[in-house]
Order: structure tokens, then sequence, then C-alpha cells
């Protein structure tokens, strides 16, 4: 801090007007200043000390713990790919974990995304109260994400709740779907997808930035609503769609808090909303086993790293980028 | 910010001759069809504030939104609290943490913004996609050593742990915002206050922090919200219920089986949802807004 406040304190003065005419000709702008590599790191400081000591580090150490016994209170022991091969070989609730993670977000994602599309593009429309109906959709994405919610779910599937009566009138008698193995991830999932709006702003913005031209020209050529989608919007927002495709996969892989709260914090019935991350803290920080919770974090990190691979892999297939030739 | 919906707005088709009979009934037909699928999507908010009034025999089977009788009892005996605290006690904690993340992400990331944004050194490429890369890594990968850290500097238990971060510039998304709304800012004030005199310092003091108040704005809004709703991580640190935040202590209610637990937890859970739905209304248009031309996670 000291050094820039010697150079600059000598020129401690009311706020400099913007744009002030200066007679400097337009090409020639001043580059003179913004080369100082001191100043930089000065203002970014803090977020180096954040990276150094609260992310590459402890990635890195987490990384290593992942191959040793570590309890918190006695130093790490080295037990080499041990933690990696009890996972796989003989840890039923880890597998149980890790399927109901992969069903959760196999089903969520594209029900959150298509429920997403559907209603941006029902909103797509220069209508009074549209800004209005944006805003009432997004409520739920604010809302849904706290404790307060996932214990309204929780009173809703309960047995003799909201959903037990309404089914029971029609003959389902579920006996709640949260306490039912078969029904109780559907649940979570239906937690999930009712919180479609903050991906429904994200599609609404992109669909405004299509052309009309290409609607205009659509038209003329006389294509239907469902080969216009198909022919236009489905390209022209696919770099959006697999942006929104990115972000909620990983989101559905680290969810935690509704499987907590609705489950009461076991995974239950029968491991049915034992989510990943819910075994991952139950190993951590209730059995304090915690090489094998960085174990569990690394392979989190990896199965998320390929996933995001495979997307923008496999981008240059299905997404249109306008201004391509293709 | 308005004129992007307003300008754009008008290219979309399907409102076109606003006078004609069919299209008049296609607008109502519109309304009804969106408000009818709202109707559905806020049920259970509605539900929720209308079950925090009822009595608790009423309260899990009944179909009614209306109670047969007001109870404000629910809400006294959420007032008192849980485990023998008041409600203001986890009302007041959650506040701290929340608005220190708010103070932490605004001073942080504004400054690491600038300097990816407009000061020029050499590891700025690398840095600033390794910022971008972070934005995916899971949590998890780096709690536990965290943890441990904090552990060792007997800080575990107390709100150090989830406001730390924030003063480091460790959520990435923000400064990702700030650089993408700094880069949208003309340099040529930025010229200007060069010619004029100013260094970094004083240019990011008058000319860029003065015209980032929109991203600010945004920032510091789901700085608030989200750590408002978190849970896990109060959850790893917080082990005291005097320093519980009011998501920890609507966790309590889940052990009480009681069905009398019921109406105090729901009153409970809408005075915590109290803060979330005003900012929403005060602010909902930075919110939508700033989620529409940044993606942030909802």
């Amino acid at each position: 801090m000291g050094k820039s406040t010697m150079t600059t304190g000598t020129l401690r003065r009311p706020p400099p007007r913007p744009a002030a005419p200066d007679g400097t000709a337009p090409g020639a702008r001043p580059r003179y200043r913004r080369n100082r590599p001191g100043i930089a790191y000065l203002f970014l400081s803090p977020w180096v000390a954040g990276a150094l000591l609260l992310t590459i580090g402890p990635m890195l150490a987490s990384l290593y713990l992942s191959f040793t016994d570590y309890d918190l209170f006695t130093s790490p022991e080295w037990v080499g790919l041990e933690n990696y091969q009890r996972l796989f070989a003989d840890d039923a609730r880890f597998l149980a974990s890790a399927k109901v993670t992969a069903m959760y977000v196999l089903i969520s994602v594209p029900l959150k995304l298509a429920a997403a599309l559907a209603v941006a593009l029902l909103l797509n429309r220069k209508r009074r109260g549209q800004g209005f109906y944006r805003s009432a959709f997004y409520a739920p994405s604010l809302l849904g994400t706290g404790v307060a919610i996932a214990l309204v779910w929780r009173a809703m599937f309960t047995d003799a709740g909201v959903v037990d009566s309404v089914t029971g009138t029609f003959g389902w008698d579920t006996g709640g779907w949260i306490n039912e193995p078969d029904y109780a991830l559907y649940v979570l999932i239906i937690l999930a997808v009712w919180q479609f709006g903050a991906p429904m702003v994200i599609f609404l913005a992109g669909l405004k930035q299509i052309p009309t031209e290409l609607y205009d020209a659509a038209a003329v050529d006389g294509s239907g609503t469902w080969r216009t989608f198909r022919s236009v919007t489905l390209p022209m927002l696919s770099p959006i769609i697999l942006f929104n495709l990115v972000l909620e996969t990983i989101h559905a892989f680290q969810a935690f808090t509704p499987a907590f709260i609705v489950s009461g914090g076991r995974g239950g019935p029968s491991n049915s909303t034992l989510f990943y991350t819910l075994y991952l803290y139950e190993r951590g920080f209730s059995q304090f086993r915690m090489g094998y919770a960085s174990a569990m974090a690394w392979l989190l990190l990896l199965v998320i790293a390929i996933i995001t691979a495979l997307f923008f892999g496999t981008s240059r297939r299905w997404v249109f980028y306008s201004g391509e030739d293709r | 910010m308005s004129t992007l919906s307003d300008g754009l707005s008008t290219r979309t088709p399907g409102a076109r001759r606003p006078g004609a009979p069919g299209a008049r009934l296609r607008t109502v037909g519109w309304h009804a069809l969106i408000i009818g699928v709202l109707a559905l999507l806020l049920y259970p908010v509605v539900w929720l504030l209308a079950t925090s009034i009822k009595p608790t025999d009423e309260i899990l089977s009944s179909l009614s939104l209306l109670p047969s009788r007001l109870a404000p009892e629910n809400y006294s005996a959420a007032l008192d609290g849980i485990a023998g605290i008041g409600v203001w006690r986890f009302f007041t904690n959650s506040l701290i943490v929340a608005i220190g993340a708010v103070i932490g992400n605004l001073v942080s990331c504004a400054l690491a913004a600038y300097a990816f944004a407009r000061l020029r050194f050499r590891l700025r490429g690398p840095l600033f996609a390794f910022t971008l890369l972070t934005i995916m890594l899971p949590y998890h990968v780096v709690l536990i050593p965290q943890y441990t850290i904090f552990q060792k500097l007997d800080l575990v238990g107390t709100f150090v742990p989830l406001i730390l971060p924030k003063l480091l510039a460790t959520d990435a998304f923000f400064v990702f915002l700030m650089v993408q709304f700094i880069r949208g800012l003309p340099r040529e004030l930025d010229d200007a206050a060069e010619i004029d005199g100013c260094g970094p310092v004083l240019t990011f003091r008058y000319v860029i922090l003065p015209l980032l108040k929109p991203a600010l704005v945004t920032t510091a809004i789901f700085t608030f919200i989200w750590t408002w709703n978190d849970f896990f991580s109060q959850l790893v640190y917080l082990n005291d219920p005097d320093s519980y935040t009011l998501p920890l202590a609507l966790r309590l209610f889940i052990d009480q089986t009681s069905e009398s637990a019921f109406g105090p937890m729901f009153a409970m859970s809408v005075l915590s949802i109290v803060p979330v739905m005003l900012f929403f209304l005060a602010f909902q248009r930075y919110l939508v807004e700033g989620i529409a031309t940044s993606g942030l996670k909802g």
C-alpha cells in the first residue's frame, strides 16, 4: 500500500471530470501508466491470498489426505490407494450414494431445463405484465435453496400430508412419499425442478438476442411453429443451452440441503435420498474419517471435470455459434 | 438495463396487430395460462404462509389454506426460539454472517476485478482462467483442509470461517461478474483520468467504482441471499447453539418428532424467509437483470 500512496498521494484532488478535453489526438492514447505490475498485484492481493491459502493449497492438501488415514486429531498416516479401493470394493453406502446422485442429476437437470425453456418460450411475448411474471417465476430459485422450503416439502410429502391426501382421494394411498424408498428421491427432484426460474431467466435473455429477421425469413418460407422452433430457435439458443446444462449439472452434483432436511440428515429411507455430499459429510464430519472423505471429494471433482469436458468436447457437434460457417 | 428488455422485446414474434379480436382473445388466454402455472408454482409458498398461522392439529392434513381459527401462538412460540435460545439471537447471527459476507465480497471482488479488467501484468491471462475454473470447483475439495486450518487456529465455532473466504475473493462468480461489467465501461474514461494525473488507485476510486454501482448492488443482493440461505458451511463450522444461524435453528426442529412443534417450526420458517422476500420485492429488477446478463446460479 505504501508505494502507491506515495506515488499518488501528491495528486490528491477532486475527482477528475470524465472525458476532459485535452487536445490529445484520438488515436494516441497514453499508455504509460497501466504497465505497473506492482500496483496490479496490490489490487489482487486479497485474491492471491485466497487463491493460495483457501483454494490451491487446500486442493493439494486434500489430494494428499485422500491417500491417508486422517481423523483431524492425530497426524495423517499414508495408506496409499486404500481409501479409493475400499470405496469401490466394499462400501455399499458409497455405491448407493453414487447411484442416487447420478439418478438425481440425470432426471432433475433435463426436467428443470425443459421447464425453464418451455416457460421462457411462453413468456417471450411483447405483452403487458411480462416483467412481473418473469420475476414471479424466478422467486422459487431464491427461496428454494433454503432450509424453510425444504421443511415445507418434507411436510407436504409426509404421511397424511397434502400430497398424500390429494392422491388418496384418487385411491392412491402412498403413506407419504418421503417414507417410500421408491418415491423419496422424486420429492427432491420435484423440489429441484420447482426452481427452474434461474435458467429460465437466462433462456429468456437468450431468446431476445435472436434476430427477428430469422423468424421473418422462416415465416416467408412457410415454416410452421414446430419447424421454426427446431430450425431457428433451438440452434440459435444452443450456446445458452450448453451454458445452463453445464451450470445446472455442476450444481446438481453438489446438492445437499434438501436431502439433509427431507431425510433428517440420514439419507433414508433405505439410502434412497443418500446424496453423495450427504455421505461425504457423514464420513468427514460425523465419523471424522477425513482421509476417506477427501478421496470422495476428489472423485467428485474428477467426475464433474470429465462431464464438463464431455459437454464442451461434444459441443462442436450440437452448439451453433452464429457467424460460424457450418 | 431496462432498455435491454424494452428494446428487444419489440422484436419478438406473436404480438402483431394488437387490435385484432383474435389477438385480444389470445392475450387473455396467455395471461390465464401463465397465472394458472404461477398459482401451482407458488402454492408451496402460500401453503407455508397459511400453515404458519394454523392451529397445530390442522397443519398436516387440511388442504384448505384458510385456518379454522388464527393461531398467533405459533409465532409467540417461534419468537421464544428453541433450545432455550430466542429467535432474535439466531436472526442476529444470520445477519452478522450475511453482512460480513456482503462486505467481504464487495471489497475483495471489486479490487480483483479492476486488476483483471484494466491493469496489465504478465500472469493476467492464466490467473483469470484459473478464477473461471474455480467456479466449477466443488466446495468439498477444499473443505477438509480449510476446516483443518481453522481448527488449528481455534476458529471453528466462530463466524470467521464463514466470512474470511469472502474477504479473500474466493467467490469467483462475482469477480467474473464485475470483470465483465468493467470491460463494458469506455476506456476513454480511464484515459481521461490518467491525463488528469490519476494513478490506478485514484482511477479506481473516482472513475470505476462509481460506475460499477449496478454490479456492486447485484453482488451485494446475491451474496446476502445466498449466505442467508446457506446451510452446509454453517452446519460444518457452527457447533454451539449460541452461535447458530436461522437455518441451523430450523434444523433443530427436525429432530423433534411431536407434531406440536410444527406450528412454531413453520412460523420460524416464515420469519427466516422474510428478509429474502423483502430483498426480492425491493430489488427484483436487479436480481433478474443480474442473472440474465451474467448467468449467475440461482
